[in-house]
């Protein structure tokens, strides 16, 4: 399988405070890749780097390398707007702009200058469908999507990321606000997803991690400690801590 | 006292403030109300005001109010939405910004008879406006854009941050998530902010009777071109509102019928205050349905 994003050496610095002390990883396209760790040791600032997400902080310095299907995503030329489109990002907390279910889904399209009103209803039926969550919205496509549940919201916001027909996805912590019944209706949408899409996610829950993802990597206190196949990760960790994190003695 | 018996205590204190609280508001609105409803009529408030005898009507003040409320809106709304989403998107957090903050608090607890007599001095008198609508209308927005500033500016920052997020992380840009997103999220709190500072608007005499005068022109309401010297929409010309009506009724007037004006004028800048708050909040509704919802 290929690679489609590679990560070289990334360091990245609050003021004086060095948060990831040079990260190496490369994620395969088409597979769900599940970053693990204890809180704090990087693996969410790692994660917002792979879409600039943490260009906006104030004082962050990031050095290092990260290509996307081979062009380096920090060259000053990078288009942001495109990035984005190819990398889209589900959060913690569902985040359901005040709109429409149909409106939230369109807005990344609608955005991106589509303007032909059969393929944008065409793509909203479609990415609701793969997020699962079309039964429930299809006669409600004009209720404001905020007056969901916290799972249906979920759900909504990975149509509105998969709308614009991204190549990858980044979760982070997408199923740490929801009860176990959604959590568990999340994972079975990735797993039914990640053949067509490229997966990156970050997450507290070291049995999620083992249930869905297909690569495993482990940060510990801004290093990458070790990585590779979920099941030889979890089951033969080539690292005593990672065992040690693992089987719950810490984190 | 155990635990128990002192929240119930606290209880009941709150219990008592608060209907202390609805108590007065109760009891001067009601008292208001009562007083000045039996004496509004059609006559009181379709004739012009008189000076010396009785049965004199609000036609002119009545407007004035509501003209010089619609200019000061359109005239400061822009601005302070301007500066609510510089201060709140856009500025760093530092000693400039704080600065500016400051100077905004201070500005809001101006009193207004000091926005007056500013106003007087530079509307009236610098840039020769006279005693007019005009001058009146910016001595108000100078009254009304600190608080209408940090009205909307707390508006804007109560729209959760991964709102602004969520937008970035589709590939919005930093104005267009503000544009698309966080406005219409914060609707309903800017509409709040617009509604509070339009009732203290309305309200309002002292910044008015240096700026834009205790005395009325003759208005030809026949006559809608807002650049003939007779037209209700000159903004030349000098404008009593009813606010300052009721102010220089009870204290120059010498109409026989002072207290029966002032209450009826009282109730009925209550009642307009009361239908513009009902208002704006009815169109503010459909307004953020619209904006949220498809078609």
């Amino acid at each position: 399988m290929t690679t489609i994003i590679s990560a070289k050496d990334v360091h990245l610095s609050y003021g004086d405070y060095e948060a990831l002390h040079g990260i190496n990883l490369n994620f395969k396209e088409k597979e769900l890749t599940a970053l693990i760790g204890p809180s704090g040791c990087g693996k969410s600032t790692f994660l917002r780097c792979l879409n600039r997400m943490n260009d906006d902080i104030e004082n962050i310095k990031i050095a290092g390398e990260i290509k996307f299907e081979g062009q380096d995503i920090y060259d000053p030329k990078t288009d942001l707007v495109n990035l984005r489109k190819e990398v889209g990002m589900v959060f913690q907390q569902p985040t359901p702009f005040p709109f429409s279910v149909y409106d939230n889904v369109a807005y990344g399209l609608k955005i991106a200058g589509v303007k032909d009103k059969a393929l944008i209803d065409q793509r909203v039926e479609e990415s609701l469908k793969q997020a699962a969550i079309w039964k429930e919205t299809k006669n409600n496509l004009n209720r404001n999507a905020q007056a969901f549940s916290g799972g249906q919201q979920q759900r909504i916001c990975i149509a509105r990321a998969l709308a614009v027909r991204p190549k990858v996805v980044l979760l982070d912590e997408p199923t740490s606000a929801l009860d176990p019944i959604s959590s568990s209706e999340i994972e079975e949408t990735l797993i039914d997803l990640k053949h067509q899409y490229t997966f990156i996610m970050v997450t507290h829950n070291l049995q999620q991690a083992g249930r869905i993802s297909d690569q495993t990597a482990f940060l510990m206190n801004g290093d990458l400690i070790e990585a590779g196949p979920t099941e030889e990760v979890f089951i033969a960790p080539k690292k005593q801590i990672t065992s040690d994190y693992l089987n719950g003695r810490f984190g | 006292m155990d635990a128990k018996k002192r929240d119930k205590l606290a209880t009941v204190i709150i219990y008592i403030l608060v209907g202390f609280v609805v108590l007065i508001l109760a009891g001067i609105l009601g008292n208001i109300l009562i007083t000045g409803i039996p004496h509004l009529s059609w006559h009181f408030l379709s004739s012009g005001a008189s000076s010396y005898q009785a049965g004199g009507g609000v036609r002119d003040q009545l407007f004035n109010s509501i003209y010089l409320l619609v200019l000061t809106t359109i005239i400061s709304l822009p601005i302070a939405l301007g500066a609510a989403i510089y201060l709140a998107e856009y500025a760093k957090d530092n000693w400039i910004t704080n600065l500016i903050r400051t100077t905004i608090q201070i500005l809001s607890s101006l009193p207004s008879i000091v926005v007056g007599l500013f106003g007087y001095l530079l509307f009236v008198v610098q840039f020769g406006f006279g005693f007019s609508i005009i001058s009146g209308a910016l001595a108000l927005t100078f009254f009304n854009l600190p608080i209408l500033t940090s009205n909307i500016e707390e508006a804007i920052k109560g729209v959760p941050q991964d709102q602004r997020e969520a937008g970035l992380a589709l590939g919005l840009s930093n104005w267009k998530t503000i544009r698309g997103i966080v406005l219409p999220a914060a609707l309903p709190g800017i509409l709040t902010g617009i509604i509070l500072s339009a009732g203290r608007i309305f309200g309002e005499a002292a910044a008015l009777i240096y700026t834009a005068g205790q005395s009325g022109s003759t208005i030809n309401y026949a006559d809608w071109n807002p650049f003939s010297p007779t037209s209700p929409l000159n903004v030349m010309r000098p404008a009593e509102t009813l606010a300052v009506h009721i102010w220089k009724v009870n204290t120059e007037g010498i109409i026989p019928d002072a207290t029966i004006v002032s209450a009826a004028t009282s109730a009925l800048l209550v009642i307009v205050v009361i239908v513009f708050n009902l208002g704006a909040r009815y169109l503010g509704n459909k307004l953020y349905r619209k904006l949220t919802a498809a078609k």
